[in-house]
């Protein structure tokens, strides 16, 4: 008998350059923790270097850590890739890593875009210019995050920047995606107005969080019978009494 | 043609186009070379040479970044498109001037191109 879970499949950590620096697995984990969340997902641009800690970190404290990315288009499209395991997130990172664009992140400019132990230790400053983007066309993305059993998500659809619709003015309809992402500045009301015709896709909200107070100030219900990638997936294909929340 | 060899001063730019200067507090003698014309921050990023002066309708904080990463003279944003605070905020703190123009991006284009600024 699937039960409601609360998730927040939308959290940077301090691995993104944008990110506030406290954004480390551990308080992630521990923030998460105290809101009673139950599943997250961590989703940096364009990397995946801090999950395995954050994973390991929520495993300790019962939460469920899906392993994803924020991948920038060739379009600066945002989209979220969920995945089911450590190793195919990092199958993703590495056809990311081979079509992100070239050059060096520069701190100064875009903030630092640290990994970290579960300690809040710096390991290492990961130096590609993740705030950029891959020449891969949003088609292209979705099609390897699905070759690598994923989800695809369109990140924050509400949002001018970087969001799917602002970008190239409509979801083209053969694009496949499993979810859309509406951001925390839009209500439930209105973005049932706006996005009516977008209703055959599930709808998710997650808190984009890029510092500590944001996780979890939107999340999603879901209902499964236990947290885990294999039950959202059925959740999002409403398949086998599982759902989303919405 | 006001300019020698492509070259202006980011006033005289401001004063032949009645730009709205959203950052007075900057200097605006500053030299402009050329100009470049983008709404993906990418392509800014791969393609602009500095001291460009940079049009676009983004209005997120991350052009400011760019635009400094790339040492760029300023920003206009068309069609009167308003920064977030946010954003004013680091383009003071980057020392990036940003200008707003009511004119869309064609005819302000059009513009630059006849005060005699080229894409370089």
């Amino acid at each position: 008998m699937p039960v409601e879970f609360r998730a927040d499949l939308h959290i940077h950590t301090c691995l993104s350059p944008c990110a506030d620096l406290f954004m480390t697995p551990r308080n992630i984990i521990e923030r998460a923790a105290s809101l009673g969340i139950h599943m997250i997902a961590v989703c940096d641009h364009n990397s995946a270097e801090n999950i395995a800690v954050t994973h390991d970190l929520g495993k300790k404290r019962g939460i469920t850590v899906i392993p994803g990315m924020e991948i920038s288009s060739s379009e600066e499209v945002h989209i979220l890739g969920l995945f089911n395991s450590l190793a195919r997130v990092l199958d993703m990172q590495a056809q990311v890593y081979e079509h992100l664009q070239p050059g060096e992140n520069d701190e100064h400019a875009f903030g630092m875009q640290v990994v970290v132990n579960e300690v809040d230790e710096v390991r290492e400053f990961n130096k590609r210019l993740l705030i950029g983007s891959t020449d891969l066309p949003l088609d292209r993305v979705v099609a390897l995050i699905h070759g690598f059993q994923g989800i695809a998500i369109a990140s924050h659809i509400d949002r001018e920047g970087f969001g799917v619709i602002g970008q190239l003015g409509f979801i083209p309809p053969e694009t496949g995606f499993d979810a859309l992402e509406i951001s925390s500045r839009t209500s439930m009301d209105k973005a049932e107005e706006t996005f009516s015709m977008y209703r055959s896709i599930p709808w998710i909200t997650s808190s984009d969080a890029h510092q500590l107070a944001d996780i979890g100030r939107k999340t999603v219900g879901l209902h499964l019978n236990h947290a885990t990638f294999e039950e959202l997936c059925l959740a999002l294909k409403g398949a086998e009494r599982r759902r989303v929340i919405f | 043609m006001s300019s020698e060899e492509g070259k202006m001063e980011l006033q005289e730019i401001i004063n032949s186009l009645s730009l709205e200067v959203k950052t007075p507090e900057l200097d605006l003698h500053r030299e402009v070379t050329g100009g470049y014309v983008s709404d993906l921050l990418s392509d800014v990023i791969a393609n602009s040479q500095k001291n460009n002066i940079w049009v676009t309708l983004q209005i997120h904080l991350n052009i400011i970044a760019v635009a400094s990463l790339k040492e760029l003279a300023g920003i206009i944003l068309v069609n009167n498109r308003n920064p977030d605070a946010d954003t004013l905020k680091k383009a003071n703190a980057e020392n990036i001037p940003v200008m707003t123009s009511t004119l869309p991006t064609f005819e302000l284009v059009g513009r630059l191109y006849a005060l005699g600024l080229r894409c370089r």
